[in-house]
């Protein structure tokens, strides 16, 4: 386990609400970001965004198995699943043995494992949790544009979401597209041209069908056998495709539902688990040579409870897991400022505390990408935000 | 947009002409609320039939060879193992109640009425995502929100809560009180998935004032509303799993037993925070995505003093000038009351209720299969998107191709919009190359893509 540069006491002063009075400005902003700007120009960088909307058991995914508090919280079955076949990570971590291609990733340092962190949300509500993950501010509901989109706005990257309607964080950027698989093919080129042309007066209509003539192209000249149900294997494979081409978008966008474990977590955990890592691989695969410019962040919108509920599963909490990897990713290591699981260290009595605030992770990774000042990022990509960007790469 | 208009297609689901409206928008809206026409059932699975069968098929399912690990986003639905017998009927029978909701739509005489039953649909959603709902939505929709879409919010509430349903999909079903007689012996505990959903999505709102304690003593007095095979799959309270004792939610006491849950709805019903969080949603529904104030506040209060009469409800949405005004921005429509009010429009009944449920589910909305209990999103940018509206324009293409001979498209845009068709709009639809061209311009166009 390595732990932030800063103390625990001094870490918590730069997120959450308690940091309201610390003004951005006063942030060490030329200290904090100049490492992520360095290094890398944002030319040939790729960066993909997955989000598992539902919430993610972060102690399923990678459990604490040093943790003294953590076998009593599991319960028997899930310790011994885990423990039947151990994928260590250090002494105080596990990784899920469902997730084979991840933990390969962390042996060759191309996987940093992010654990207690969440974003500044602090309720348990799906969906104004994922509103604000997505929109990057500090409340729900405070943006109606995503941080991603906003970070694309400021530079000539394009975007593709591979999802059928257009995810809020993507919200903002005249560059970002949507894209799954056709399902009936054969239109009629001449009738889409004067689709086009009726949708002139109508400014919504109008830059959303220019966007989907103008990528069918795109689509129809990538490498795309496998047809057929849009699984998350199918689509990261095709977002790997996509970034791959000359001409294709520099960001992605995947997402996968079903998280939302609150009954008999243990099997559905295995097959979702298994499916994001294969897509994960798939995608990887698909990316080739460009890996080593890639970055992947994997998130969700909150933690599960610690203590598994009455029915084997657990209900909506707190802190959680986050994956970053890729081929410049300072890997190998879990970063977590751990607070613990006694029941005196969970938050509310039930919920992995979160130490460290998701954006500590979007920050440097957007910065690299999109070549950001300081500057830009605070006022353009994530206004108000307080928390401390993380150290990804080789430095 | 003249009245007519707005009352066709933004309040209904697309009417062939606006002959019928012209005279009196606001009588044709009203008369609609005072007699919806009824949904006939008949032939339809009952949710006990539905259980029996849905038993069969997972315990078919379970004994079959082990298939391969799905993939994420994929629906257990898809785990079901081989198409079995049990299988094929329970299929058929998601197949027929859903052509005979659909059907509903399109030849109702009262759209406006069904539109408002659709939404109450939304907001108590149940969705066919896990083993023990692949038939359920479809009895929940009919045995629970249909037969109280007009009357008191409260015993909609409570229909739609004490329902096999709602039970399992909020897995109620399996909460047991920590301290019941049932939990202690089995050592089994809460699960406070609907307690939450129910204060947050369908009574006061996610910053209705409530806090997590709250959501906690509502998951123990909702322990105890169950559903068991030995009583065929009825939704029933059973003693032994409650938990003893009373419970304080939102500083108030409730007793100890079934009696409790009554008083609650009841309670929720008459918060503050319920008729403001509803009056909201109905707002954004039925008139623009960005509600105007003053006509949220019109429809809370009225909300407030009927306690909770949704036909009074409707009354005071529809009779109020602000819900007519032209000026605002129109709807997005949903991709499945596109296609609905297509088929209304054009009179034409869906002739595969399968190829159907692909080509909306295409456009985002997997019907039956909404992804969380928040339902279907209701603003545009929820649908509107590159790849979705490339699907949408697709489907006017092959609709068109389907049924160019059953409609001219330059007479029908002009019965439908009559003064509100653009010019725009029409040049296009009488410059097609071919009627099949012009049926999918017409489709295709911002007028009947929005409302």
């Amino acid at each position: 386990m390595h732990r932030c540069p800063v103390s625990r006491r001094d870490s918590l002063r730069w997120f959450g609400a308690a940091a309201t009075t610390l003004a951005a400005s006063a942030l060490p902003a030329t200290l904090a970001f100049a490492s992520a700007a360095s290094g890398a120009t944002a030319d040939g960088n790729r960066l993909v965004v997955v989000l598992l909307r539902g919430a993610l058991d972060g102690l399923a995914a990678v459990p604490a198995v040093g943790d003294p508090a953590w076998a009593d919280l599991r319960g028997h079955a899930d310790t011994a699943a885990t423990l039947a076949t151990p994928l260590i990570l250090d002494g105080t971590f596990a990784m899920h043995p469902a997730l084979g291609h991840l933990h390969h990733w962390y042996t060759e340092k191309n996987l940093l494992v992010v654990h207690a962190t969440a974003s500044a949300y602090r309720e348990r509500s799906h969906f104004d949790a994922q509103q604000l993950l997505e929109s990057g501010g500090d409340r729900p509901f405070a943006f109606q544009t995503g941080w991603l989109g906003r970070a694309l706005q400021s530079s000539n990257q394009n975007a593709m979401a591979m999802t059928a309607a257009m995810p809020l964080a993507l919200r903002g950027a005249d560059a970002a597209s949507t894209w799954t698989p056709e399902r009936r093919g054969g239109h009629d080129r001449d009738l889409m041209a004067r689709v086009a042309q009726m949708y002139s007066d109508d400014a919504a209509l109008n830059t959303a069908f220019a966007q989907a003539m103008g990528q069918q192209d795109l689509a129809m000249g990538a490498e795309n056998g496998a047809q057929g149900s849009a699984g998350f294997s199918q689509l990261a494979r095709q977002a790997g495709v996509f970034l791959s081409a000359p001409k294709g978008p520099r960001v992605a966008w995947l997402e996968a539902g079903g998280w939302d474990t609150h009954t008999q977590q243990g099997p559905r955990l295995q097959r979702l688990l298994t499916a994001l890592d294969e897509g994960l691989g798939a995608l990887r695969a698909a990316l080739g040579s460009h890996w080593a410019k890639t970055t992947v962040l994997v998130m969700t919108e909150f933690g599960r409870s610690a203590r598994l509920n009455g029915t084997g599963g657990t209900d909506h909490g707190t802190g959680g897991v986050a994956f970053v990897a890729g081929g410049a990713v300072a890997g190998g290591r879990v970063q977590a400022d751990w607070p613990g699981l006694a029941s005196a260290n969970l938050l509310d009595g039930r919920d992995l505390r979160p130490t460290l605030d998701l954006r500590s992770l979007i920050a440097p990774a957007l910065q690299r990408q999109f070549g950001l000042s300081s500057a830009q990022l605070q006022d353009q990509v994530f206004p108000g935000m307080t928390a401390r960007p993380l150290q990804l790469w080789h430095s | 947009m003249h009245a007519a208009t707005i009352a066709s297609h933004r309040f209904g689901y697309s009417e062939t002409s606006l002959s019928a409206i012209k005279a009196d928008p606001r009588a044709w809206v009203k008369e609609q609320i005072e007699r919806p026409q009824p949904f006939d059932s008949a032939g339809l699975i009952d949710s006990v039939k539905a259980l029996v069968l849905t038993r069969e098929v997972l315990k078919t399912a379970l004994s079959a060879p082990k298939v391969e690990p799905g993939q994420v986003g994929k629906q257990d639905m898809d785990d079901l193992g081989p198409l079995t017998p049990s299988r094929r009927e329970l299929r058929q029978h998601n197949v027929r109640g859903l052509a005979r909701s659909w059907q509903q739509t399109i030849a109702t005489t009262t759209p406006v009425a069904e539109r408002w039953v659709h939404f109450w649909i939304n907001h108590f959603t149940v969705a066919a995502t896990k083993g023990t709902m692949i038939a359920l939505v479809g009895p929940h929709q009919v045995e629970a929100i249909r037969p109280h879409a007009f009357g008191s919010f409260k015993n909609l509430a409570r229909a739609a809560t004490v329902h096999p349903a709602m039970l399992l999909y909020l897995d109620n079903a399996q909460s047991f009180g920590p301290d019941s007689r049932a939990g202690k012996r089995r050592e089994k505990g809460l699960n406070e998935n609907l307690a939450r959903e129910l204060l947050e999505l369908h009574t006061l709102g996610v910053n209705g004032g409530y806090t997590q304690a709250d959501v906690t003593e509502t998951a123990r007095l909702l322990t105890g509303w169950t559903v068991r095979p030995e009583t065929q799959g009825k939704a029933e309270f059973m003693a032994a799993l409650h938990q003893p004792g009373s419970k304080t939610i939102l500083g108030k006491s409730y007793p100890e037993g079934p009696a409790a849950l009554d008083q609650l709805l009841t309670d929720l019903s008459r918060h503050p925070s319920c008729s403001k969080f509803l009056a909201n949603k109905l707002v954004r529904h039925f008139v623009t995505d960005e509600p105007p104030a003053a006509l949220v506040d019109a429809v809370a209060t009225r909300f407030r003093t009927s306690d909770g009469d949704l036909r009074a409800v409707a009354h005071t949405l529809f009779s109020h000038d602000l819900a007519w005004s032209p000026d605002h921005a129109p709807k997005f429509k949903r991709p499945e009351e596109l296609v609905l009010s297509a088929h209304r429009m054009l009179k034409q009944p869906v002739d595969s209720v399968e190829q159907l449920v692909f080509a909306v589910q295409g456009m985002g909305q997997a019907v039956g299969r909404a992804p969380s209990p928040q339902g279907w999103p209701d603003r545009a940018e929820d649908w509107l998107s590159p790849d979705a509206l490339l699907k949408r324009v697709q489907w006017a293409e092959r609709f068109g191709e389907l049924h160019r001979e059953n409609a001219d498209a330059r007479a029908l845009a002009q019965l439908a919009w009559g003064a509100d068709l653009s010019r725009s709009t029409l040049q296009h639809i009488e410059r097609a190359e071919s009627s099949a061209q012009a049926l999918a311009l017409a489709l295709s166009s911002p007028e009947f893509q929005r409302r």
